[in-house]
């Protein structure tokens, strides 16, 4: 494992996770799913590297590794910006108006579905319900839950990332 | 922050500790924590299966099958290691009260599946929530770390010489792995593809293993019925319909929200008095019941209690217990589309029916709302819907297909409306984006 260490693509903290992690479940493997979403995390995207890596921790074929990253709506093969806004248009949103609020974003950005503004610090997705039906209007920055949303406060939660990007902070 | 709402009509039994800082281990003790736990402990796995069954306590993921017959079918001879697994998958559209329990509540979570895996001899549970519940899922984490500390969890839970290890897993977005035995594959690092069953999973589940999986809800209400007694937690329910229920009402109502009432409390009522009516003085055109899967209710249909079975004599489904109110500015026609495409993005595509079905569905419904379908269309998709139905591996092909039939029977003269080119005839037209 140790020259797996000095070429790993992950940081120490990260490394250190996974290697306390395949180690909790009756089968390695288990790790998998978990652990691409945290290398996606502080990688950006699921690049032919983190499949790699994760499929020689796992003890797995990076074919293997592939086959199970694609299924999952949440990983991506290809960079979002900082903030990934994913806006719901399912069933309880849209009855409250969330194409609208996706519309709202799309004309604010000057992006469409899947689309990064120039400047990297946005991107946007139109996505499936995200279990804030009961709150609609809902979308997530990231993983940040944002609710009962019109365009006001769109606007507001748009500033407020810009200037969080501005200081550099995540 | 979701909010937080409340009615006089609630009865609060798993909502007893929303709002109350129950997340923190010392706080959930003060409030009687973990004390259902220690009495399975020194009372066994046979009583704890009597006292599940005299609950009345009915599977709170969709089913609606009686938990305590669940755990009661898991062999107490098992060469393979035996499994709890707590469904916090949550995704069905219309949907969010597992949210609030693991955000308020995460340690009658890690009870409840503490319990489950007494009744059934196992010495290991998992709670699986949806990746997307990133904040519930460091809530939880922060929640089974402190019952290590305590000595609640591990080796030798409660001082005594019995083992339970819960780990707390994430997902990465996937309707489908809330099916059973595709979280099953999802938690061995696979494709949420389901498995065909026979063996069901209390047989052969996890790993090979005799196991037991329960919904979120179902699992947070578990202690509870062992602090008010079975019988007592029964009668507070409708006939065959333990207890009570988190009920999310959603849509076009004053106020939105999750209330726990009573199994087998009036819809009508649920709508017009606790969730304060439609939206703006509006009419009401049409509810779904128990989330995306349900057949819509028209309302002359809704004076009905909302318990699986009264909700299931009425044609419909209680389902995950998500109300979605739909009021008449709404086309049903785009509602149809909307559900549909959920199901197509969702299919994992395994069986044709599903995704070919689904798929065609959701190309037939986008031509017909954009104006350009047929009378033919219209037979079409019932006809299509009617052969998905059980011709699937899981239930996701009749999740699809029996909702979309319900809008199509219920509302055909919508539909005829839109026909010939003639433009949507509510003002609002969606362009249905490839999500
Ligand atoms: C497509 C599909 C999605 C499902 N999603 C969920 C879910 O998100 N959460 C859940 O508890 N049950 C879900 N279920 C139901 C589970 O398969 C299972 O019946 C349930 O977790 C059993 O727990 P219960 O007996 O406590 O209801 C889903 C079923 C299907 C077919
Ligand atoms: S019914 Fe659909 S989701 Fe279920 S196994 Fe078949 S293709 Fe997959
Ligand atoms: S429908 Fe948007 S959060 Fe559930």
């Amino acid at each position: 494992m140790s020259s797996q260490e000095t070429m790993s693509i992950f940081s120490p903290q990260l490394a250190a996770r996974f290697d306390a992690l395949v180690l909790k479940y009756p089968l390695k493997r288990s790790a998998l799913v978990p652990m691409l979403l945290y290398a996606q995390d502080e990688i950006g995207y699921i690049s032919d590297a983190v499949i790699d890596e994760v499929a020689h921790r796992v003890g797995i074929t990076p074919l293997d590794v592939r086959g199970v990253a694609t299924y999952y709506s949440m990983l991506r093969f290809k960079p979002a910006g900082r903030y990934n806004i994913q806006v719901c248009t399912n069933i309880s949103c849209m009855l409250r108006g969330g194409y609208d609020i996706f519309d709202h974003f799309q004309h604010k950005l000057g992006i469409g579905h899947k689309g990064v503004t120039a400047d990297a610090v946005f991107s946007l997705e139109e996505v499936e319900c995200i279990g804030a039906c009961c709150w609609a209007p809902a979308i997530q920055v990231n993983y940040d839950f944002h609710d009962e949303l019109t365009n006001e406060k769109v606007d507001q939660i748009l500033d407020d990332y810009r200037t969080r990007a501005a200081k550099g902070a995540n | 922050m979701p909010r937080l709402v409340s009615h006089p009509d609630e009865v609060k039994i798993v909502t007893r500790r929303f709002g109350q800082g129950a997340a923190n281990i010392d706080r959930y003790v003060e409030l009687g924590g973990y004390e259902s736990a220690r009495k399975c402990l020194a009372n066994g796995p046979d009583y704890i299966i009597n006292e599940m069954k005299a609950s009345g306590l009915r599977g709170r993921g969709g089913a609606g099958f009686p938990t305590g017959m669940k755990w009661s079918f898991v062999p107490k001879v098992s060469a393979k290691p035996k499994y709890v697994l707590v469904n916090g998958d949550e995704s069905e559209p219309g949907t969010c009260k597992d949210h609030l329990i693991f955000l308020h509540d995460p340690h009658s979570v890690i009870e409840g599946t503490i319990i489950a895996g007494l009744a059934i001899g196992a010495k290991t549970g998992f709670i699986y929530l949806r990746g997307e519940y990133r904040y519930l899922i460091e809530i939880m984490e922060k929640a089974v770390a402190d019952a290590y500390l305590k000595g609640f969890l591990g080796n030798a839970i409660f001082g005594s010489d019995q083992e339970f290890q819960v780990i707390v897993q994430s997902g990465a977005g996937a309707y489908e792995v809330g099916e059973e035995s595709a979280l099953m594959e999802s938690l061995e690092g696979k494709r949420g593809v389901p498995r065909i069953k026979p063996p069901f999973p209390a047989v052969v589940g996890l790993y090979g293993g005799p196991t037991v999986i329960n919904n979120a809800e179902t699992i947070a209400t578990v202690p509870h019925i062992f602090a008010m007694g079975g019988a007592a937690y029964a009668a507070v329910g409708s006939e065959r319909n333990g207890g009570t229920r988190l009920f999310g009402i959603s849509g076009h109502v004053e106020r939105p929200g999750v209330y726990e009432l009573p199994m087998g409390y009036n819809l009508k009522k649920m709508i017009y008095e606790v969730a304060g009516g439609v939206r703006g003085g509006r009419e009401l055109k049409a509810v779904v019941p128990g989330g995306s899967s349900t057949p819509v209710l028209l309302p002359n249909e809704i004076d009905i209690g909302m318990d699986f079975d009264q909700v299931g004599k009425a044609g419909s489904m209680l389902g995950s217990g998500g109300v979605v109110v739909i009021d008449d500015q709404t086309c049903i026609v785009e509602f149809a589309m909307r559900t549909i495409s959920f199901y197509q993005h969702e299919s994992c595509g395994w069986c044709i029916p599903c995704r070919e079905g689904t798929d065609w569905l959701k190309k037939s419904l986008t031509r017909f709302h954009a104006g350009f379908g047929t009378m033919k269309d219209i037979d079409n998709i019932q006809y299509l819907a009617e052969n998905m139905m059980g011709r699937t591996f899981c239930p996701l092909g009749d999740a699809a297909a029996m909702p979309t039939l319900g809008f199509v029977k219920k509302f055909r003269k919508e539909f005829e409306a839109h026909l010939d080119g003639k433009p949507c005839p509510f003002a609002k037209h969606v362009d249905l984006a490839v999500v």
